[in-house]
């Protein structure tokens, strides 16, 4: 069980105020990310939940028990840290055996344990290897199987993913939500990549300053995102938004079309511009262009088969059912 | 960036390291020399250097005359007693202050290096009349005490700056791993800061060991270490040079080895942190 219940909790580092006093409820066995820009206080609130920073208000429950006192040792929570913070001095067997061996748990229990998780996380192989002898993706691998075998009531994930390449980064993330599916034990994934966010999470925290911005689904917070940060933090190319009389004219303050969402056409179309850049992926052409007023430059989401130069004209069409409408105070109207 | 070094400079450079080398090495080795001459060699004019009849005979007076073996014995329990001693009381101490420091932490750091600039016989009275008060004049105990307290602020100071290179997050992860404190200190950072441990192990144990002031003050026949030893040959003996040189030698024997088989240690746990 690992049901997770923040209230009122708050956070000052000496005057200032890096979380103010904020409410979330994760149900045993979500898989919540918080997501933010960095210094959003994402990953303070991460270490409050661990135990390894102290509250200064409020009050956090584990499966109903007030945790707000226990020290991370009692919390039964398993922690994999963007340093994967292995123990250098002990080989990949003792590393993974290290929390076993804390709760003094009998050795044929442990030696089982770590043969499993070393099976499941491909490791069998470097078991009596030390860290210092593993590529980043292994030792990735190792701080998860250090989490796995404890058998917590929640997993948190500190930006696990960040010191990998880029081709690793997406293995690991299906490796990890595999893992999600498989365990069905909470886990919390920290991180200030919005793909992640969107790829692997049942529930998007959406943080910024140490407020929540916006808590729900990934195509919850895509569709209807509550405000203009949720709005243009979400989605990849971000969302455009749109100050002006076009916004006016729907009756709001500001108008988000993403690009997915704009049809381009040489002929005819309700904007004007001209293409500054054109980013050819193969898959899709992401087009910059400019002379849209209230937005600089706009982005549209093309075909891959699009060919279009710098300097040529396009006429853009918002399709209307995916406009989104904000108030001048950054709000969503419905 | 890269400098041409020419081999006429390099030359240069071998020499003047080695003539520095020499000077400082040259007091013991002329000590060691002197400890194999006869009384007359020892003080001929113009001094032998080399060129003399070697003989053991001052060694032979200095093992019958003194019981080596018991000032050797109080040398390693005060030396050895006071750096364990130190460690122990300095690990948590360095713990605290490289990885939950606080605001007067630094200045706690300069306070403790401070006491290491009072002259100790400026305390030598209020020290002498407490061990008299408390029956420990010429008792290892003491020494072991008074010693450790003298060397513990660079012991706190050396495993504070090993400390400080071990990440955070490793001892975070410790944490969050179950470990105690105790767990945590014992299983996670003291195997890590192993090579910084032994050196500050090794100096100390050497401070501890050449230590003269107290152990010449505090002693006399129980706990009389090494130092003493050499003493009891110098003043009222008078020139009797070769057996001061004997019992110098044998003196500091033990570390002269000691410190020779530990030097790649020494060196690497003394310039730790100075070059990243």
């Amino acid at each position: 069980m690992g049901r997770i219940t923040l209230d009122k909790v708050r956070k000052t580092f000496g005057e200032v105020e890096v979380i103010p006093p904020l409410d979330l409820t994760i149900e045993d066995g979500e898989f919540v990310v918080f997501v933010g820009p960095s210094g959003c206080g994402k990953s303070t609130l991460l270490r409050l939940i661990a135990g390894l920073e102290d509250v200064s208000g409020g009050q956090i429950r584990i499966d109903g028990e007030d945790a707000t006192m226990v020290p991370p040792a009692k919390r039964r929570l398993a922690m994999v840290f963007q340093s994967y913070a292995l123990y250098p001095h002990m080989s990949v067997r003792k590393n993974i055996a290290f929390p076993m061996r804390m709760a003094k748990m009998p050795q044929h229990e442990q030696d089982r344990r770590i043969e499993a998780a070393a099976k499941a996380l491909n490791l069998t192989d470097y078991l009596d290897r030390r860290p210092g002898q593993l590529s980043g993706g292994q030792r990735q691998r190792v701080a998860i199987g250090r989490a796995i075998v404890r058998e917590p009531a929640a997993f948190l994930f500190d930006e696990p993913l960040s010191n990998l390449d880029a081709a690793l980064r997406v293995g690991m993330r299906m490796e990890i939500s595999e893992l999600h599916k498989k365990l069905d034990t909470t886990m919390i994934y920290v991180t200030h990549d919005q793909v992640e966010a969107m790829t692997m999470a049942d529930k998007i925290v959406v943080l910024r300053a140490g407020h929540i911005e916006q808590v729900g689904s990934p195509l919850e917070l895509y569709r209807t995102p509550r405000n203009t940060f949720v709005a243009g933090f979400i989605g990849s190319p971000r969302m455009n938004l749109i100050e002006g009389a076009a916004a006016a004219d729907l009756g709001a303050h500001t108008m988000g079309i993403r690009p997915e969402h704009i049809d381009v056409s040489t002929g005819a179309g309700q904007w004007q511009g001209t293409v500054g850049v054109a980013e050819h992926l193969g898959s899709d052409t992401f087009i910059h262009i400019h002379g849209i007023p209230g937005c600089d430059p706009l982005t549209v989401r093309a075909d891959g088969e699009v060919s279009v130069r710098h300097g040529d004209t396009v006429h853009l069409t918002p399709q209307t059912q995916h406009i989104h409408r904000f108030g001048a105070d950054g709000l969503r109207i419905a | 960036m890269a400098r041409a070094v020419t081999t006429r400079r390099k030359a240069l450079n071998t020499a003047i390291a080695w003539t520095i080398g020499l000077l400082i090495f040259f007091p013991i080795l002329w000590t060691i020399l002197t400890s194999f001459k006869t009384e007359a060699v020892a003080i001929a004019n113009p001094p032998v250097f080399l060129n003399f009849d070697w003989t053991l005979e001052n060694y032979r007076v200095v093992m019958e005359r003194s019981d080596y073996m018991r000032f050797l014995w109080n040398s390693v329990i005060i030396a050895g007693g006071s750096t364990v001693l130190g460690v122990i009381i300095a690990v948590p101490a360095a713990w605290s202050m490289a990885f939950v420091p606080s605001r007067r932490t630094k200045d706690i750091l300069l306070w403790m290096l401070s006491t290491k600039m009072l002259p100790a016989v400026g305390v030598l009275y209020p020290i002498y009349l407490l061990c008299i008060q408390l029956g420990l004049l010429d008792s290892r105990i003491a020494l072991v005490v008074i010693l450790m307290l003298i060397n513990l602020p660079i012991i706190v100071w050396m495993l504070y700056t090993y400390f400080r290179e071990i990440p955070g997050e490793i001892l975070e992860a410790a944490r969050m791993d179950g470990a105690s404190l105790k767990d945590e200190i014992l299983y996670v950072l003291t195997p890590m800061a192993v090579p910084g441990i032994a050196s500050t192990l090794l100096l100390n144990f050497i401070l501890a060991w050449n230590e003269a002031f107290w152990t010449l003050n505090l002693t006399s026949v129980d706990a009389a270490p090494l130092t003493a030893f050499i003493a009891s040959y110098s003043s009222p003996e008078g020139l009797f040079f070769a057996k001061l040189s004997a019992a110098s030698t044998m003196a500091i024997a033990p570390i002269l080895i000691l410190g020779w088989f530990s030097q790649k240690q020494l060196v690497r746990g003394l310039t730790f942190g100075a070059v990243k």
